[in-house]
């Protein structure tokens, strides 16, 4: 296990597990997208999708479990290099002028912070119903309608979607260099990839919710 | 043209810096970055002021000695391109200009522009080196190599470790330092052999320097004046990753 603690330990085996763990939830979140498309299909679609996924409580708390470790794995390196990057130019320059970052790589940490406080309150609105006036844990498409009818709502799913694209254009392209992939043959696809996923990802997710607000499904 | 210099001044690597502003009258275009600088320097001097310290060596672009952040760019606005050679013609008539020293935890400053980059120097000698037999010189074109792998290496070689990559880094990382030698040594035959421990070894040793970490911002090879390959940092990655699974250390 020394081998495992002298690559946690470096910077460049925190970023690897940033690379791996952030794959996971890139996975995750593809999938998560797809399967909410089914509202637009029907009501019982998306429920009995959701009923699907709850059939086996092993499974389910399998994934559930997986994806937290793997959320907090990202998490801990992210606080860790940050700390790092930031203690390592004490005094800063008088004058900075970008010539490369990307704004979506200048917003990582905060956007990432965002996207974490976003994701609990997202838990305790469509998880557990804590947030939510008028909850089922069996009808999925009603706790959705319910809650997008507010505008208020949309705005802060459509919020937490525009930090996601900026995170993933970066991340999903960054992903590929961490993970030492950086072949001619990967250069080109891994932009066009990047950007294709930080687009289709956020604007699937908001489909249904803007679907709903506008009266289209309901 | 004339122009205003600010300019980062130091007395000592415990002394409290700050920007003073100077007039540099009748630069001529033809001038290199450093020359207008003597310039300068030499009116100070008569006018029995400290000259402005700023590191130098080479002025031809291949020591890697000279260094100075010109209005937020390690090594000034021209790509691929050190300080040394860097003419004034590239400035305008009335411009301002800010002159920094590279700024990082790991390269203290030393006196006004110049800061001690031998932190560099540790990590290479960790594993910045392969071994040979000495003895008579072997045959050339003993070993067949690539010429494209020859050529990526010579590419990752012709890092001149001047440390712009840390300067201009938002992290101060030197990535793109470290990455330049373990390609340059490691895609060639001769430097197999320490593959593996060089580059547990060498990102040991910038993590113990205080370097940042990598973000993949770019900056670093925007600001790299021999234009080192980003690709290179995902090879430093891969070599990592496989001597952290391989190594019996
Ligand atoms: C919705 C879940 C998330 C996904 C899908 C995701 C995905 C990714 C991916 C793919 C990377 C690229 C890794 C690399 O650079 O090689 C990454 C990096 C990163 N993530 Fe996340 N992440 C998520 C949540 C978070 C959260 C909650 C935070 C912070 C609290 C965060 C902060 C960061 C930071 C700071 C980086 C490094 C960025 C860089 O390379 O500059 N992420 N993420
Ligand atoms: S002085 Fe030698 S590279 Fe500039």
């Amino acid at each position: 296990m020394k081998w495992l603690l002298r690559f946690y330990r470096s910077s460049v085996g925190k970023k690897i597990l940033m690379a791996v763990t952030g794959l996971v939830w890139v996975v995750f979140v593809i999938e998560h997208m797809a399967g909410n498309l089914l509202a637009l299909k029907s009501p019982e679609a998306i429920n009995r999708y959701a009923a699907f996924l709850k059939t086996s409580d092993e499974v389910l708390w399998t994934f559930r479990i997986g994806l937290f470790v793997a959320l907090v794995v990202h998490v801990d390196s992210m606080v860790k290099l940050t700390a790092l990057n930031w203690t390592s130019r004490p005094a800063r320059y008088a004058k900075v002028s970008y010539q490369a970052a990307s704004p979506a790589a200048r917003t990582m940490r905060w956007g990432g912070v965002f996207l974490l406080l976003w994701l609990v309150y997202h838990i305790l609105h469509f998880t557990t119903g804590h947030l939510h006036p008028d909850f089922s844990h069996t009808d999925v498409f009603n706790n959705v309608s319910v809650a997008f009818q507010s505008g208020g709502k949309v705005a802060s799913y459509a919020a937490a979607m525009v930090a996601l694209a900026f995170h993933l254009y970066h991340g999903v392209w960054s992903m590929f260099q961490t993970a030492g992939a950086n072949h001619p043959h990967v250069e080109k696809p891994r932009r066009w990839l990047a950007t294709a996923i930080a687009i289709l990802i956020p604007v699937g997710f908001l489909t249904v919710p803007f679907a709903i607000f506008f009266g289209i499904i309901g | 043209m004339n122009l205003t210099l600010h300019v980062w001044r130091q007395a000592g690597p415990s002394e409290a810096g700050r920007l003073v502003t100077y007039d540099a009258p009748d630069v001529s275009p033809e001038m290199s970055f450093l020359e207008m600088l003597d310039v300068v320097n030499e009116r100070l001097i008569e006018r029995g002021q400290e000259p402005i310290a700023f590191d130098h060596d080479c002025r031809e672009g291949i020591c890697g000695s000279c260094s100075l952040v010109i209005n937020g760019v390690p090594h000034g606005p021209r790509r691929g391109t050190a300080t040394c050679q860097l003419h004034m013609r590239t400035f305008s008539d009335g411009d301002h200009i800010w002159i920094e020293p590279f700024r990082a935890r790991a390269f203290p400053i030393v006196r006004d522009l110049i800061v001690d980059r031998s932190a560099f120097d540790r990590i290479i000698q960790t594993g910045g080196f392969i071994g040979v037999s000495t003895g008579s010189a072997p045959d050339a074109n003993a070993i067949p190599i690539p010429k494209a792998v020859a050529d990526r290496s010579m590419d990752a070689a012709a890092c001149i470790g001047c440390g712009a990559c840390v300067a201009a880094c938002p992290n101060a990382s030197a990535m793109l330092f470290t990455a330049a030698k373990i390609s340059h040594l490691g895609l060639l035959p001769q430097g197999r052999p320490e593959r593996t421990k060089r580059a547990l070894a060498m990102v040991q040793r910038m993590d113990l320097e205080h370097f940042g970490g990598c973000t993949n911002y770019g900056e670093c090879h925007t600001a790299c004046p021999k234009e080192i390959p980003l690709e290179t940092i995902a090879l430093l990655n891969r070599d990592y990753l496989k001597a952290s699974l391989v190594s019996r250390d």
